[in-house]
Formats: structure tokens, sequence, C-alpha cells
């Protein structure tokens, strides 16, 4: 039987090997995937974002679980960094959810990040896609540990759970610009440690200040590894869901993320269209060393590439 | 793009070192695969179950305990049950010599002893993984 049809039909080995050609940019897996949309978007995509050793793939583990008991499917897709020198990754977010992957209503994906810089990789929207056609009722998106500017996941999920933990700074940090405005519900993990209440504070100032907001987006407290305050957070994370489908925001949202997503597909083809050509013909090469000895400048190269492609 | 090696490095049963395992990890890392690390303590059904939802294309198990003829063949006749036994599975770890034609009747491709460079391991997966 076909891949496509062996999908539909909930074969899980169907979905991880449309998952791996997708990846690997397979024109065939993409032709199913746009046959196969009109059946996508059932799934409610939450991402999970914060630190690294922020606690995600427990959280994960432990937020299943909850789900699982209230007798939900859950996809899990866990992004790790992949070696910018040899392409290579060690992918280890399992290691925390061992006991659900024998779980026949779990479906968990390790993907490397492979040279996107968002905290996501380029195939994690197509993997979501995948999993949600499968027929998973939660698709959880946990991304690489970040810093402070990588907000990709926002664009491709519903809601976005903020993981932090004490001690990682004092209260600027909470008021900069980038990760910490994209949550949508915060966790405090580790909340057991020292200054724990304080970080939970300092969240709650930098969202105080959004006085016109329509949701106000809360901070819980959690200890991921001893399953304290996850029955709260998955409230939090009903909450903001009920908010999101009882307005018009939830198709406000996957409208400008799908509108996101266009714009990203488009800047791929583009950027592989040029590069693949400029590489080919060894221009890039060429001129990358002229550039280094100032014969001439990078803006010029590209007028000049760019010109040949009658874009 | 090049398709990448998916390898899923695996510790079946109960033995809590897992040094080897990771070396073996990172060496592959280096030679530009992506490796999917479980953790300590795996079951074989746990191991399979991740291997197929991972599409991998090699099962690398790492076992020192001694259990390595109970727990490796059926590995591979749990991968049999699910339709994938196009997915290669190699051994390494303490294994004596002796047991090694067994294992490798029941499938497991081949057995990786101490001080067993690397690079044989990298080579070997290469040369192997069905393409």
């Amino acid at each position: 039987m076909d891949i496509e049809k062996r999908l539909l039909a909930g074969d899980k080995r169907a979905a991880a090997r449309l998952i791996s050609l997708l990846e690997n940019k397979d024109q065939e897996a993409l032709a199913i995937l746009k046959r196969l949309y009109p059946k996508s978007g059932n799934a409610y995509v939450i991402g999970i974002t914060g630190p690294p050793g922020a606690g995600k793939s427990t959280l994960t583990d432990k937020l299943t679980k909850a789900l699982r008991k209230e007798g939900k499917t859950v996809g899990i897709i866990a992004v790790d960094p992949t070696s910018p020198f040899t392409g290579g990754a060690i992918l280890g977010d399992r290691v925390r959810m061992n006991e659900l992957s024998t779980d026949p209503g779990v479906f968990i994906r390790s993907m490397g990040a492979r040279g996107h810089l968002g905290g996501i990789s380029e195939a994690t929207a197509s993997a979501i896609k995948v999993l949600d056609i499968y027929g998973l009722d939660y698709i959880f998106v946990e991304t690489v540990g970040v810093g402070q500017s990588e907000v990709d996941i926002v664009k491709n999920c519903d809601t976005t759970l903020m993981v932090m933990v004490p001690g990682l700074g004092d209260d600027i940090q909470a008021i900069k610009a980038g990760v910490m405005e994209i949550g949508d519900v915060f966790a405090v993990n580790k909340s057991d440690r020292d200054g724990a209440k304080r970080t939970a504070r300092e969240i709650d100032m930098m969202l105080d200040y959004n006085k016109d907001a329509l949701w106000r987006p809360p901070v819980k407290m959690v200890v991921a590894s001893e399953n304290q305050g996850v029955d709260e957070l998955i409230k939090a994370l009903h909450e903001h869901r009920d908010f999101m489908k009882s307005s018009d925001n939830f198709i406000k949202r996957r409208a400008q993320n799908a509108k996101n997503e266009v714009v990203e597909l488009i800047k791929e083809r583009i950027e592989r269209t040029i590069l693949d050509q400029s590489k080919r013909e060894e221009r890039l090469e060429h001129a990358a060393e002229r550039i280094a000895k100032r014969e001439i400048d990078p803006f010029s190269v590209v007028d000049d590439v760019v010109g040949k492609m009658n874009l | 793009m090049d398709k990448l090696i998916r390898v899923l490095v695996a510790k079946p049963g109960l033995d809590g070192h897992d040094r080897g395992a990771k070396v073996i990890a990172r060496a592959l890392r280096d030679a530009g695969m992506e490796v999917i690390y479980t953790g300590l303590r795996q079951t074989p059904e746990q191991i399979v179950s991740a291997a197929i939802q991972e599409d991998v294309d090699c099962v690398a198990l790492s076992i020192l305990s001694g259990a390595h003829n109970t727990l490796l063949p059926k590995v591979v006749e749990l991968l049999e049950a699910e339709n994938a036994s196009d997915i290669l599975v190699i051994g390494g770890g303490v294994i004596p010599t002796d047991d090694i034609p067994f294992l490798k009747e029941k499938g497991v491709k081949e057995i990786f002893t101490p001080g067993t460079p690397t690079q044989t391991t990298i080579d070997f997966i290469k040369a192997n993984v069905a393409q």
C-alpha cells in the first residue's frame, strides 16, 4: 500500500517516513502533503519554548501524560540543534520521555534544526501537518533551547508556552524584546529553587505593562520533575485554547501563521534557486575571493547575481 | 539535499553505564549523522517503538550487562514484527567473541567490541544502511 493510504489508515511508520522525506525535500512527499492539506487543521498545536536546560522535555513529558489521562492523543515534535560544521546532531529529548515511547496514543519525533536559526527546523511546519493528518488531538512542538530572539515557534502554533527557570538574570531580562513577548502561558519550572517567586513576579510585572491586551498570560509555578503544578498548567493551556476558540482570534492567528508560512516558503525557494545557481557556476567562490581582496564590493556582486535571475 | 543518516543509539536492559554509547553517539554526530539518544534501561519494545517513530536507518545497541543473547535478538524480532527489518541493527559493548556468531545468525549485522576505532563503526553504518 502506498504511503498516503497508510498514513490515512493511521500507520505510524508511514507518518514517520513521510516526515523524513519532507525533511529531505522530496517532491513526491510534498505532492502528498498538498493533496492531504484539507485534512489537516484539526490538531491543537502548542509550542513549548525556553532556554536550554529549563526543563522543556521533562515538562512536555508530564503535560503529555496529563492529556493522555483526559483520553487525548498527543504528538511531540522535539527539535535539537544541528552541528554547523558537520550537519550531524544528537537528539536527546526522548531521554526525558521514555515512559511515553510505547504508548500507542503518543507519537514522538526528534528533529535536527538543520541550519535553521529560529528554534525549529525548516521542515517542522511540515512535520506538524503530517502528525495532524495522522489524527492526533494535540501536538507539542518543543523548540531548541532558545536565547533571546528565536521566535519562529509562535508562527507555527496556536498556543505558546514559555518555560522559564529562576536565576537567569534580573528584571531587565524580562522586559527585553524577543522571546519574552511570545508566551501565551508562562511556566516557572524548578520553582522549588531559590528565586523562583522573584522570577515569577518579574514576569508578572512585565506582563502587566500590556494593559490593553485581551489575554493576560498566566504565570504558573511548576516543578516538572516532581509533577507539581502540572494540572494547573494544563488548565491554563486549556483556558488559552478556550479564549482563542471563543473569538475570531483562533482563525486570525492561523491566518497570520499561514501568511508567515507562505512568505517563508517563498524566501526558501528564492534563496535555494539563487544559491544553487551561483554555487553551480562557482561564481560565488570566485566573487568571494575578489571581495576579500577589495577588488569588488559585496553589494555589486548581489546586484550581479540577482540581476541575472530575471526575478 | 543529501539524505541524512539517522541512527538510534540505545541501551537495552539493566546496566547503568553509558559512556560508550555517548562516545559512539558523539562520533556519529561528528560523521554528519543525526543521532537519537534515548538514555538508559530501555526495553526492546521501547527501542523498537522509538526506531519506528524516528524513522531511523540504523539501531545501534550498546550493552554491557551480559544479557545480549536475549535482548539483541529480541530487538531484531520486534522490528520484523513491525515490517521494519530494513533497519540495520548493530551491537557494541562487552560481548564475548563466542557469542558473536549466534547474534549475527539472529540478524544483528555486526558486533563492535571494546577497542574498535569509531571510524570502523561509522564506515560500517554508511556502507550498510538501506538507501
